[in-house]
């Protein structure tokens, strides 16, 4: 049967924050969802922050770049998952880097469970931004799960010498567990971007 | 969730580092993709739908009224959200945004010298129903200059972002006017495969066309659909 053709990609262009993410930018509407997850609560586990710039390939940060999340709780469980969802817990949140004094992105979350037995903890992430014609998904990995880490089926799937890009650094800092992951759309240690 | 998902057909969508789209150039990966087995993480996804859309939100020339009506030609753009199977994607998110009816956004950052107009804000969404239909009533946006060459001006579009049924299905893409004699000669437009472009220009609709009061257009959206190929988590 043939099938109909994928609508195709196109950027997200410098002016989104008014329609995708209108609270955090001050504009008169509320945003789908903002920088924090919903249901944080009953999420389980450790709060963190997740935050990081995006750069171009000079090295300039990139300020009008849209960052999207999705994860599971503390145990691992994603919302919808058929067995054991958390059903309070969003696993979603989105940030524009556009309103920080930096111009970094901060998602306030918990720090993911295993959702499978090998597979070390994770957020999923995509990039959006001008410049960008089709997003681009990434995966943000704990710098303190080394041993997960080390087991983990998608890492192994990325050269040795490009898996520091995937792995986020931990700090601990006066407003709690920080997780730094900045993202480097090209150069030297170009973040390492999936065909999912 | 989607119990499996088809590819990304990258001959549907445009390459990263685009030579006639500057802003590529120092933004889009150059380093090759590489291709992550599907799991939980890529086949379910975040969950909006009808609970996220108030009333007025599918309106936009309702939506950000202080004094007046919005200036400009009123137009109705509807479609449905299918995948590459002919499905419907029912109850996901559309969320769109554009310029004003004289080529000017209401983003701080945008510093064209058109005017702004005070009742329109120029975003909205709405989420599709069960047979995967959208609507928005809208004015239709102008075309605006921007310093990609000399004398670049983009073609009158509209923004839209999806979810889907998963965070792999995930799109944000925009919409064109057909005839719009600006198509051509817009990078972004045409850094798009030539063989997918028509699919991102909407066809002009007289049966959605509003008798004395509001234009039609149909732009239906094709989301990737499932794959035969079992999921591997």
């Amino acid at each position: 049967m043939s099938k109909l053709g994928q609508t195709p990609s196109q950027t997200v262009g410098p002016y989104f924050a008014y329609g995708l993410t209108p609270t955090q930018y001050g504009y008169p509407l509320k945003s789908a969802a903002g920088p924090e997850v919903e249901g944080l609560a009953q999420a389980g586990g450790p709060r963190i922050r997740l935050e990081g710039c995006v750069l171009d390939g000079q090295g300039a940060v990139i300020e009008d770049a849209m960052l999207e999340i999705w994860q599971a709780d503390a145990q691992g469980r994603y919302p919808g998952a058929p067995s054991g969802a958390n059903s309070s817990f969003s696993g979603f949140a989105r940030c524009g880097t556009g309103t920080a004094p930096d111009k970094s992105y901060r998602f306030e979350t918990v720090k993911p469970g295993s959702t499978q037995a090998e597979s070390a903890p994770h957020i999923n992430m995509i990039v959006f931004s001008r410049g960008l014609l089709s997003h681009a998904y990434t995966r943000v990995y704990f710098e303190d799960e080394a041993v997960a880490n080390e087991s983990d089926p998608v890492l192994a799937l990325v050269p040795e010498a490009r898996r520091h890009t995937l792995i986020a650094k931990r700090m601990e800092t006066d407003q709690g567990i920080v997780y730094r992951f900045d993202i480097k759309m090209q150069g030297d240690s170009e973040t390492v971007f999936f065909d999912v | 969730m989607t119990d499996s998902l088809s590819p990304r057909d990258w001959a549907s969508h445009p390459a990263y580092i685009d030579p006639g789209y500057k802003s590529t150039g120092l933004r889009g990966p150059k380093q090759p993709l590489i291709k992550l087995p599907l799991g939980l993480g890529e086949t379910l996804g975040p969950r909006f739908g009808r609970e996220h859309v108030f009333e007025k939100d599918a309106d936009l020339t309702l939506n950000g009224r202080v004094n007046g009506e919005p200036q400009g030609e009123r137009i109705i753009v509807t479609g449905r959200v299918l995948d590459e199977d002919g499905r419907a994607v029912p109850n996901t998110l559309v969320e769109i945004w554009q310029a004003n009816a004289a080529g000017r956004y209401v983003h701080s950052k945008d510093q064209h010298d058109a005017p702004l107009d005070p009742n329109f804000f120029g975003a909205g969404r709405c989420a599709t129903d069960d047979q995967g239909v959208y609507r928005f009533m809208t004015i239709k946006p102008g075309a605006y200059p921007w310093p990609n060459h000399f004398n670049a001006w983009r073609p009158n579009h509209i923004h839209l972002s999806l979810f889907g049924p998963s965070f792999g299905t995930r799109l944000v893409t925009q919409m064109y006017f057909p005839g719009d004699p600006l198509l051509p000669l817009d990078p972004i437009f045409l850094a798009t495969p030539e063989v997918a472009r028509d699919r991102l220009v909407a066809d002009f609709a007289i049966d959605v066309t509003q008798e004395a009061y509001a234009l039609g257009y149909r732009f239906d959206i094709v989301l990737r659909g499932r794959n035969a190929t079992p999921m591997e988590d």
